[in-house]
């Protein structure tokens, strides 16, 4: 598995084992070629269904409340008004937008890392310390994540209010710390990617359990460690149940559940607040950092998103 | 000290045990979180499951009462048979879209396969709320997207936001929106064999569809189990998308559309916190029930050590 991680996945090699380019001048060309143009037309039919509503969106996202209705949907009408929807994203409700923005920021920063760093120490506990009970304490760890989500927000949401952390960041971040699966994901990558020799060596060179994980275990998980960071913000970048029942205040809403206030009070036909432009430009823009941080990043899930599902 | 096989003597094995003990160290930092925001919470309404609480007379022991009304409320027994019809339907979708995705691109090393394959995952990037809008959006009379791509093939759209449609709109946004995930998840399974084995397969006389079905299926199977499990949870607790398209199609999905919405519903709105978390634990214990024995006959595929 480390192997797989540790290889570009574009080092492409074709089922006949050749390199591509190899292969196309071979003598089933004919035939290879034939397959290749079926094969493409099925990925440009799955890219298209994939892309279109995305595209949707971004044209959306140029348009005033008139021209989403009135102009053709997979086209710009006046692209200007892309400018004149994020000047209505500052003044609408006092720009309240760009706060539920900084606030899914926020929350997904910090519960991400804090779920991360959870997750890499109780996974490298788990995969290279065979301490009594272990297995009984993983095996509800990993059940834990059958567990439905109403089971969990409700009893939160009451025990939070009791501590009076109801409407604070606190009620969002807290529980977002709490993260099995990554601890499984760790687990699992730690256990061929950490050999036992290599701990071993360095204990008999005199260092310490703890400098040995900090020093020799910790870079060797790096791969593993970004890819538990990412899917950690995403989750939380995309938390909407919780935040929707333990946020009252506006002003704490991330940006997910403040939009989808938007929607439904733009459905409910209330006069003053039809923002359909807003809403459109509003979710373009809440689209755009995790789309750009996942092509940047490229390099790291593809590989890593493997973790646990390769023996 | 240098070999491990030299007989142990007594010293070593109480330092070895000692070692192991340190494990504790690592674990036990997520373990009170998972003890402070699961265990606590689950013990809780697991605790106020069994009372019933009325303006009137307070807080009661209720015993079981809450569960004997659970399973038999017509809105939780309804929200069930749907989330396993959703289950029937949606799981297959997003698997045969992933598998077939995956198969191709594996076969290809082109630029057009490699801006597919991240075209393809795009949706897994975008927060579900928001992939549930865009597509109240486009489902939408009123905004015409969708039925001016019916156009373009020359059919009559259907009213996807109708309460006979309705389903088919969801299973799309749910395959839409994780297709891609799990597609990444199989490619890489399948890149991390060894293209020898194909090789020896082809001088065997096997055909491209004979390796796809007979080699590759075969040899990811543990990041299908981990892919179904996904697919599984995801489909039991179904709540944001149906959540989401509720107000642009009031008519079609109902607060209890879902056992989640139900659950939700009955807290938040009605403030019956005691049946909303019996409610929660019904299905959580439906849920647990189908999911352990998933994991039990696929647990050869499950990777751990």
């Amino acid at each position: 598995m480390a192997l797989t991680t540790n290889t570009p996945i574009d080092s492409h090699t074709t089922t006949t084992g050749l390199s591509s380019r190899i292969n196309r001048g071979a003598g089933r060309a004919n035939r290879l070629g034939g397959r290749r143009i079926g094969s493409h037309v099925f990925l440009l039919i799955l890219a298209f269904y994939f892309f279109i509503p995305l595209w949707w969106l971004f044209v959306a996202s140029t348009k005033s409340t008139g021209e989403l209705f009135g102009s053709p949907a997979f086209w710009f009408a006046d692209i200007t008004n892309f400018a004149t929807n994020v000047q209505g994203l500052f003044m609408h409700d006092g720009g309240i937008y760009w706060r539920w923005l900084g606030n899914s920021f926020l929350y997904a920063l910090a519960g991400g890392l804090g779920a991360t760093i959870l997750a890499v120490l109780a996974g490298y506990g788990f995969a290279k310390y065979s301490f009594r009970g272990r297995g009984a304490v993983f095996g509800v760890v990993l059940g834990s994540v059958m567990v439905p989500l109403t089971a969990l927000v409700v009893p939160t949401f009451v025990l939070l209010s009791e501590v009076g952390l109801i409407n604070t960041p606190w009620a969002v971040i807290l529980p977002s710390l709490l993260n099995p699966f990554g601890v499984y994901l760790m687990r699992i990558y730690t256990q061929d990617a950490v050999p036992d020799e290599m701990l071993e060596a360095s204990r008999i060179d005199g260092a310490g359990e703890w400098r040995t994980f900090w020093q020799v275990s910790l870079p060797l998980l790096r791969p593993a460690i970004v890819t538990v960071f990412l899917l950690a913000v995403v989750q939380q970048w995309n938390n909407f149940f919780l935040p929707l029942a333990v946020l009252t205040d506006p002003d704490l809403l991330p940006v997910t559940v403040g939009l989808n206030r938007w929607t439904a009070l733009s459905n409910a036909g209330a006069g003053g607040e039809q923002v359909w432009n807003l809403i459109t430009s509003g979710a373009f823009i809440s689209v755009v950092p995790l789309l750009l941080s996942f092509l940047l990043l490229q390099r790291y899930w593809q590989g890593g998103l493997a973790i646990g599902s390769i023996k | 000290m240098t070999t491990t096989t030299a007989a142990p003597t007594r010293p070593r094995i109480s330092l070895q045990r000692k070692r192991q003990r340190y494990g504790w160290f690592y674990v036990t930092p997520f373990l009170a979180i998972f003890a402070l925001f699961f265990i606590v919470p689950l013990g809780y309404a697991a605790w106020m499951s069994l009372f019933s609480s009325t303006l009137a007379g307070g807080s009661q022991f209720a015993g079981l009462g809450n569960y004997v009304r659970a399973f038999t409320d017509p809105l939780f027994i309804g929200g069930i048979g749907r989330v396993a019809a959703f289950g029937l339907v949606m799981i297959p979708a997003q698997l045969i879209v992933a598998i077939t995705a995956a198969l191709v691109l594996d076969t290809l090393a082109t630029t057009l396969s490699k801006i597919s394959r991240l075209l393809i995952f795009a949706p897994y990037a975008i927060p579900v709320v928001v992939g549930a809008l865009m597509w109240s959006f486009l489902y939408s009379p009123r905004f015409g997207p969708a039925s001016t791509i019916f156009e373009w093939f020359g059919m009559a759209a259907p009213d996807f936001l109708s309460s006979s449609a309705i389903f088919g709109s969801l299973v799309n946004i749910v395959t839409w929106q994780w297709a891609g995930y799990y597609m990444i998840i199989v490619y890489a399974a399948l890149r991390s064999v060894d293209p020898a084995i194909y090789e020896a397969a082809r001088i065997d006389g096997a055909n491209g569809f004979h390796i796809a079905m007979r080699i590759k299926v075969p040899m990811i199977s543990s990041s299908m189990v981990m892919v179904i499990t996904f697919a599984l949870i995801g489909t039991l607790q179904f709540f944001t998308e149906p959540v989401v398209l509720r107000s642009m199609a009031a008519g079609a999905i109902d607060s209890a559309y879902t056992p989640n919405m139900y659950a939700y519903a009955l807290a938040f709105q009605y403030s019956q916190f005691n049946y909303a978390s019996a409610i929660a634990f019904s299905l959580g214990i439906l849920v647990f029930i189908g999911s352990f024995i998933f994991l039990f006959f696929t647990r050869k595929q499950s990777g751990l050590k």
